[in-house]
């Protein structure tokens, strides 16, 4: 828990993020065609080989179709009426902060972003993500020091272009899915990491992404390459104005570790979800995926989702170096209207890898809330293991929870666990902290935290406490 | 000892509550003033800890009429959490478990919300910390179940002690220890007696619910009620729960039904 003061405060707050910066934007026209890719990867200066990357890539989604398996409803988005570049207008190469629109420094330190050098977060370097550009990356030259690259992925294209191409789509390819191939045709902005050998990452890297125009896609691109004996904590953040449109935010992050290399990847996911009645709000349908391609390598995912009108995402894991580990600890909250599908795929190829998947779902209003996981043992995989704990919490007598996990094992020396519950709040637990003086809303604050405090713990520090919070904003009004 | 002029803490007039559209308390009446330690004894569905979740405020219980006041002032509106605010403490006969949420977390945002509402200042984490300590001694518990999530997995005899801390640091006006004795051996039940008569204070009062009189050899009470059928059939001092420990509760309901058969 965190101090009870900033509970009740938090509690009492709508959401807060809901303003839009009023900024001239820099759009291409609506639409979606051959041209329009072109377009855009002129804009970016892209070298030739990415420009094939995305016309690929669209061909491919020309072919495919939007799936239906999820079960989610929603209202079908017309990719014609989408703008797939929106940037805010300045001058392309900004040297450094200074030249930045203070306008969008304004806005970042709205969101408890700080940029500017005086007041940004100690240890914690970000990169912001404003609609399709980023606006800056904080402390590059310290991490530069010991050879990490922390930079948009518009700049790792023309910088860093060999290990673009090298990792890019190797990890979720082009075709993977109907969203990932609609975003490796029309992604523009994102963030790249790459960790050198043996080198553990001095600080905290996060990136912000901030969508601002009402009738843009936001399609952003995250590669992290961890070499040999390297380790990373990655954090993102997410934040959306209130229109009452749904915007789509369909994202692909990619992860390689290779050898002895640990890359964490922590979510806070707080996209505008809508209002009570369920109008507007982000379709956030992400693809996420990473390998651990070296021997004892380890990935490990953290989400605490709680925005977006529908959340459709699978953060997932390929083992395939021996010995490495895959994790997953996921906190979805929904509320009134919201939707959740979202879970995670652990594949396991090489031998004694493990796996461990914690999901903690909440869903209040009249929300639904689903997690879906598969776990695959592969017949080379000797000695698997994976352990899943899936957890529900109903808030209410309107929402629904599901828990749907795969199991597909082909190797008869593996070992797969898993359980299960649902709860409700009771009414006695409620009634135990109110009569030692503890009022309601705090009290189902308290129970929600408890409830998902294993997967806290998995959290960094910092962002555990914040995360607490967003919890209580969110199950505002939502009990009694 | 106690005067006549000392203050009134609770009167209870005739009240009738029910749960579940059963009416279980049929019309009870208790007057608790300052220093006073009152036990209240009676067979199991007597209506015993009905009458101290009604105090306590527990949603699931309706009061049908009667009145129930604190210091003169009418509390049926009032919320769980600010009946407890004012003083009212409710000792769970099952202390309920909560995963997940640390005691001393759980046990600080009780603390400061007692706190506040006598204008006293918010204690922060270590500050805390060094009044819980100390408070700890009173109960003779193992400083580890600060740690742990709240009763998860603690006995039965260490969830009561948890109950008498936080009567301790909450610091009441007054207390109703719904059948804390139950579950205890006869240690533990010493510890926990010598704790509630240590933190026993002149101004303020003690409810004890109890089955048994064993209890009532560790903390002597000024009165005696016994219930029955969701009313308080008779009142006395420490020697009725003697004469009902020798006699047992058959005894009564004889009288009872004697002194019916009379009138």
């Amino acid at each position: 828990m965190t101090q009870s003061n900033t509970v009740e405060e938090i509690v009492s707050q709508p959401y807060k993020y809901g303003f839009i910066t009023e900024i001239e934007t820099e759009k291409i026209p609506k639409g979606l065609n051959e041209d329009v890719i072109r377009l855009i990867s002129a804009k970016k200066n892209e070298p030739e080989f990415l420009l094939k990357f995305r016309l690929r890539a669209y061909e491919q989604w020309l072919k495919m179709k939007e799936p239906d398996w999820s079960g989610l409803t929603y209202s079908k988005v017309d990719y014609q009426d989408l703008v797939y570049y929106a940037a805010p207008k300045q001058d392309i190469k900004k040297k450094s902060l200074d030249e930045v629109d203070p306008k969008l420094l304004e806005t970042f330190e709205k969101l408890g972003i700080p940029l500017s050098e005086q007041k940004r977060l100690s240890n914690v370097a970000v990169d912001a993500v404003f609609d399709s550009v980023s606006i800056a990356t904080t402390y590059k030259e310290k991490l530069a020091e010991h050879g990490v690259i922390f930079c948009s992925i518009s700049e790792a294209i023309s910088e860093y272009p060999d290990l673009i191409e090298k990792y890019m789509g190797t990890v979720v390819p082009i075709n993977d899915n109907f969203f990932a191939a609609l975003n490796s045709a029309v992604f523009s902005d994102g963030s790249f990491v790459y960790i050198p050998k043996g080198v553990e990452c001095p600080m905290e890297l996060s990136s912000y992404f901030r969508i601002n125009s009402g009738d843009t896609g936001q399609f952003e691109r995250t590669l992290i390459i961890a070499e040999e004996s390297s380790s990373v904590s990655y954090l993102e953040g997410c934040t959306a104005p209130m229109f009452d449109t749904n915007t789509l935010h369909a994202a692909v992050v990619e992860l390689v570790a290779l050898d002895n290399a640990s890359i964490k990847y922590s979510t806070v996911q707080n996209w505008y979800a809508g209002n009570e009645e369920g109008v507007g709000g982000i379709y956030n349908f992400v693809t996420k995926r990473g390998e651990c391609r070296g021997k004892k390598s380890k990935i490990s995912w953290s989400q605490v989702e709680t925005g977006s009108a529908i959340t459709w995402k699978y953060p997932s894991c390929v083992l395939q170096g021996d010995n490495s580990i895959g994790e997953f600890y996921s906190i979805a909250l929904t509320n009134n209207c919201q939707k959740a599908d979202t879970g995670t795929k652990m594949i396991h190829i090489g031998k004694n890898t493990k796996s461990k998947i914690v999901s903690k779902g909440i869903s209040a209003g009249k929300s639904k809330n689903s997690y879906r996981g598969l776990v695959s043992i592969s017949p080379n995989a000797e000695g698997a293991r994976n352990y899943s704990q899936c957890d529900s919490m109903l808030i209410g007598d309107k929402a629904s929870a599901n828990t749907y996990p795969y199991i597909q094992s082909k190797q008869p020396q593996s070992n797969i666990e898993h359980e299960a519950s649902t709860c409700r709040i009771s009414e006695d637990q409620l009634f135990y902290l109110q009569s030692r003086g503890i009022d309601f809303e705090e009290s189902v604050s308290m129970l929600v935290s408890g409830f998902c405090s294993d997967v806290f713990n998995e959290l960094p520090m910092e962002f555990a406490s914040e995360a607490d919070k967003l919890l209580a904003l969110k199950l505002e009004g939502s009990v009694g | 000892m106690i005067s006549s002029t000392s203050e009134t803490i609770l009167s209870i007039k005739d009240l009738h509550a029910s749960v579940e559209d059963q009416e279980i308390l049929h019309g009870v009446n208790l007057l608790v003033k300052e220093g006073e330690i009152h036990a209240i004894m009676g067979r199991n569905g007597s209506g015993k800890s009905t009458l101290s979740k009604v105090i306590a405020g527990h949603p699931s219980y309706k009061v049908l009429s009667g009145s129930i006041q604190f210091k003169g002032k009418n509390i049926l509106e009032l919320e769980p959490e600010e009946r407890a605010r004012i003083g009212i403490f409710l000792g769970f006969q099952y202390p309920v478990e909560i995963p997940g949420v640390s005691n001393l977390e759980f046990l600080r945002v009780a603390t400061n919300s007692r706190r506040k509402e006598l204008l006293k200042s918010e204690l922060d984490t270590f500050q805390f910390e060094d009044l819980v300590k100390q408070r700890l001694k009173i109960v003779e518990m193992n400083p580890a179940f600060l740690e742990r999530s709240v009763n998860e997995g603690f006995s039965g005899g260490e969830k009561k002690r948890n109950e008498i801390l936080q009567m301790a640091l909450l610091e009441p006006v007054i207390s109703i220890l719904d059948e804390t004795d139950s579950g205890l051996d006869i240690d533990a039940l010493r510890i926990v007696a010598s704790g509630i008569n240590r933190l026993s204070q002149p101004n303020s009062a003690t409810i004890l619910i109890t089955h048994y009189q064993r209890l009532l050899n560790e903390i002597t009470p000024d009165f005696v009620h016994i219930m029955a059928d969701g009313k308080i059939i008779k009142t006395g001092n420490k020697e009725l729960a003697i004469d009902l420990e020798k006699s047992g509760y058959d005894c009564i309901d004889k009288n009872t039904k004697e002194k019916e058969i009379a009138k």
